[in-house]
């Protein structure tokens, strides 16, 4: 019994800040379960959300688990800050710090940016290319349940069992049992597993949804470029994903099975690891960012009353953007050795990166030009975006250059790079969409005033955060150090950048503020149509119903409702009764939701070592598996008479 | 050649499994599926390509360790289930339930007969001492030959519920369809095999 106790609760679990992170735990799941008991809300949360299979509720569940991972990871963050605000500071000890950037690391890209990524994907893709569900709606929920308990199961490492400690790309031999004991590193490999086998399954349903499932008329090249820029990261996801596990099994089999893949004495290579996990981790880099130029050629033209300039380039810049992005990987590692010509290779490969990219940002600018711009919230994130990416992707270009990369390689100018990409491109670009279409979500305009108040605070306290680190990075200090001494000269920069760190938390607080005060008070949008858009989704309803479209839409142009409106057919949207059909849609299903908690339970057993319940989550999955495949009731009827009500309450009824 | 041009209804009709909107999106699906689990193996299959040489401090290498006899056996069972497969889906294009479930069942038995084999042979090689634990190159080995024998393993019971569906539904779009992506997922797993037995077995034994 205390032999399990300590398993469970090993020292790392009982400092002060874990013990009170329980009591607020215990608390808030007592508030939620109070709530949910108090107002009779568990049969609607089961049958409307936990068991839906409509992209549009799965959008919305992703956006709630992301904005609650971005507190999250900005709550480690703004710990690892206060830790480096002054030079021989002991708020945290060398342990807790490693714990915490690793957990901040690894949360913000694959349970923060991975579903916000697939929240903008599930809300706007089906309405912008005219069909009514995703290809494969129940594999929809089931990959994000795999995300949402992944999640939870990564998040509870620090409280029970302790945290992973080895960064968020955990290069072995610190991964190692030898080194490494304990279960945190356990945790890592397998949230990372269950949520890439759902991000797998997500990239092949864009994929299909996107090839095969647009409305007539609307080809290839009059796709919205968000659907460009969905579809090619689906590509990515196909192939990058597979070397991530591959790393992460091999891992886990060297800790739980004593093989030897990375075990030098027994013939194993540890590079064997840092190749895998960039051939995954560079794709990645344009998972993260591809869709967030999608939704700036959307904001930017909507917003410019333009169409988007260079429409093609900016599909063939983005499809050389991936082609480019298999053979840059080893530019992770230069310092490794692999000797001159590899690296020259792999530099060039990166600086030519920038090319497409610079063809992009030309793009977005001539669409400015002389373009009648509205300054809404979401147009201002992507007009911050261009600067600030453009600086990131500068000092990204310094780093591919190889011979200085061996100057700022694993500094805080690497640090202060890849911030500035990955907060300067995408999260304000999946910001921007968060805010272009929380209307289409909900129903609701977000307020502008308190929008613009999280924007300024954001995206200063972005800059006074990370410009100091390209400095410090520069004046010699390493990512990963927990504190510095006196003398370096680094203390007023890093009191700056621990300043900006927590403006930019004072504007998350109010963005989220901003959310709920919406939710509450905001305007109510009554046309679908609040921006004057121009792709297909605002010809919809906010929020659309369930089926979408009671009618598929006929494309003829790009901007396909743009064309629609400036041609004066806007009532195309009114529908005669005589008109309607049954519609026939996905079934809601309990399977999605308990074959995440098989893979829970499955991961619960291995991360312990407790085979017998590795087995029962097996076991879970196999059931799961089995009822879905004799399961042939999947679909269920509209029938018309519902979808003339449901047209007629919104006023889209004719005669 | 002037052979005259008959309109063959057979040839021009779509098979049953693509006549259906949905169940042929599952297919495109299937296929894109196919390619993340060739990543999956191709990277395991770099993996192995790296460490075969690396056989530790006294671990046996591939020449040694490797009896051909169970190779070949292997792949002459997995061979022929992957053509009594493409059997099957000929008796369903044909529209003969009863032949198809009947070559699905020669495929399961020899799917069988392939993982006992399979196993007997990593049997072999542990009693002798050469586990996993011992070298970056049995690691390697054991998880890129098992991959595919769970793989494999999975097809089976796969092909099992496969013919009760069959049995009971008769030929549908959807037991169709679901019969076509059974036989792209056994010859994509016999043409990993023929790779598996090229560069490991074959390769090893140079």
């Amino acid at each position: 019994m205390s032999s399990l106790l300590a398993q469970l609760f090993p020292p790392s679990t009982t400092r002060n800040m874990e013990l009170s992170a329980d009591v607020l735990i215990i608390l808030t799941s007592a508030a939620i379960i109070y709530y949910l008991t108090r107002w009779h809300r568990w049969k609607y949360l089961w049958r409307e959300w936990l068991t839906t299979v409509d992209h549009k509720k799965i959008g919305i569940m992703y956006l709630i688990a992301a904005v609650t991972m971005l507190f999250r990871g900005g709550v480690d963050a703004l710990l690892l800050r206060a830790q480096l605000a002054v030079p021989n500071n002991h708020f945290l000890g060398p342990l807790h710090y490693d714990e915490i950037f690793t957990t901040h690391g690894t949360i913000m890209i694959f349970f923060m940016a991975m579903p916000l990524i697939f929240a903008m994907f599930n809300i706007a893709i089906p309405l912008m290319i005219g069909a009514r569900d995703v290809a494969f709606p129940r594999l929809n929920a089931i990959s994000f349940w795999l995300f949402a308990f992944a999640g939870f199961l990564f998040n509870i490492s620090f409280v029970i069992g302790g945290s992973p400690n080895a960064g968020w790309t955990s290069y072995p031999p610190l991964t190692e049992l030898a080194f490494n004991p304990g279960v945190g590193q356990n945790y890592y490999l397998m949230a990372l597993i269950v949520t890439g086998i759902g991000t797998t399954a997500t990239g092949i349903n864009f994929l299909v949804t996107i090839l095969r499932m647009r409305a007539p008329g609307m080809t290839l090249m009059r796709m919205p470029m968000f659907a460009w820029t969905t579809l090619v990261t689906s590509v990515l996801i196909l192939f990058a994903f597979p070397p991530l596990t591959v790393a992460m099994v091999l891992t886990l089999f060297d800790r739980l099975f004593g093989t030897a893949f990375f075990t030098i004495g027994r013939g194993g290579m540890p590079m064997m690891y840092v190749n895998l996990f960039w051939l995954f981790g560079h794709p990645e880099v344009y998972i993260l960012v591809l869709p967030s130029f999608g939704i700036f050629s959307e904001v930017v033209a909507t917003f410019s009353r333009k169409k988007l300039f260079g429409y093609s380039t900016m599909v063939y810049s983005v499809l050389a953007i991936t082609f480019l992005s298999y053979g840059t990987w080893v530019h992770h590692f230069f310092t490794m050795g692999a000797g001159a010509a590899v690296n020259v290779f792999f530099g060039l490969s990166t600086i030519l990166i920038a090319i497409p990219t610079g063809i992009k940002i030309f793009n977005w600018i001539f669409t400015m030009w002389n373009g009648r711009i509205k300054m809404t919230v979401a147009m201002m994130w992507a007009l911050a975006f261009i600067p600030t990416f453009v600086v990131g992707g500068a000092t990204g270009v310094m780093l591919g250059a190889v011979p200085a990369d061996y100057q700022f390689h694993n500094s805080y100018f690497l640090i202060a790079h890849f911030h500035n990409v990955i907060i300067g491109g995408t999260v304000f670009g999946l910001l921007s969409g968060v805010y272009y279409w929380w209307p289409k979500m909900t129903g609701r305009l977000l307020n502008e005033r308190q929008g613009k108040w999280a924007f300024w605070l954001f995206f200063l306290g972005f800059w006074v955060t990370f410009m100091p680190q390209y400095a410090l990075g520069f004046m010699g200090m390493t990512r990963r150090m927990y504190t510095y001494s006196h003398g370096f000269g680094w203390s007023s920069l890093n009191l700056m950048s621990t300043i900006g760190a927590f403006v930019m938390g004072a504007g998350f607080v109010v963005m989220v503020y901003n959310f709920v005060w919406s939710q509450i008070h905001g305007e109510i949008d009554v046309t679908g149509d609040p921006w004057d858009g121009r792709t297909l989704e605002w010809s919809t309803p906010s929020p659309a119903p369930e089926y979408n479209f009671a009618r598929i839409p006929v494309v003829t142009d790009r901007d396909a409702w743009w064309a629609i409106k400036q041609d004066h057919k806007s009532n195309v949207i009114q529908i005669k009764p005589q008109e309607i059909q049954d519609i026939e849609l996905p079934k809601s299903s309990a399977i999605p939701f308990l074959m995440g908690l098989s893979f829970f339970v499955f991961s619960v057993g291995m991360v312990f070592s407790w085979w017998w319940i590795a087995v029962v989550g097996f076991l879970g999955f196999v059931v799961c598996m089995l009822v879905g495949t004799f399961d042939y009731d999947d679909h269920k009827e509209v029938p018309r008479q519902v979808i003339q009500n449901t047209e007629s309450a919104l006023g889209r009824l004719q005669g | 050649m002037n052979l005259p041009v008959e309109p063959n209804a057979t040839q021009t009709k779509l098979p049953l499994e693509f006549t259906d909107n949905h169940e042929s999106l599952k297919i495109l699906g299937f296929w894109s599926f196919l390619a993340t689990d060739l990543l999956l193996f191709a990277s395991l299959f770099a993996v192995y390509a790296v460490y075969q040489s690396r056989i530790g401090m006294a671990g046996p290498s591939p020449d040694q360790l490797f009896k051909l006899g169970p190779a070949v056996v292997e792949t002459l069972l997995l061979l022929t289930s992957s053509f009594t497969c493409g059997l099957a889906v000929y008796e369903m294009r044909h529209g003969h339930k009863t032949g198809t479930i009947a070559w699905l069942i020669v495929t399961i038995l020899l799917g069988i007969g392939f993982v006992t084999t399979e196993i007997r042979e990593f049997v072999s090689y542990i009693a002798l001492g050469d586990s996993w634990h011992h070298s970056a190159f049995l690691s390697a080995f054991f998880t890129l030959v098992g991959t595919h024998g769970a793989h494999v393993s999975f097809g089976i019971l796969w092909a099992i519920t496969l013919i009760i569906q069959l049995a009971g539904r008769g030929l549908t779009t959807i037991t169709t369809r679901k019969m076509y992506m059974f036989a792209l997922y056994w010859h994509f797993l016999d043409i990993i095999w023929v790779f598996i037995f090229t560069v490991v077995y074959l390769n090893g034994k140079i």
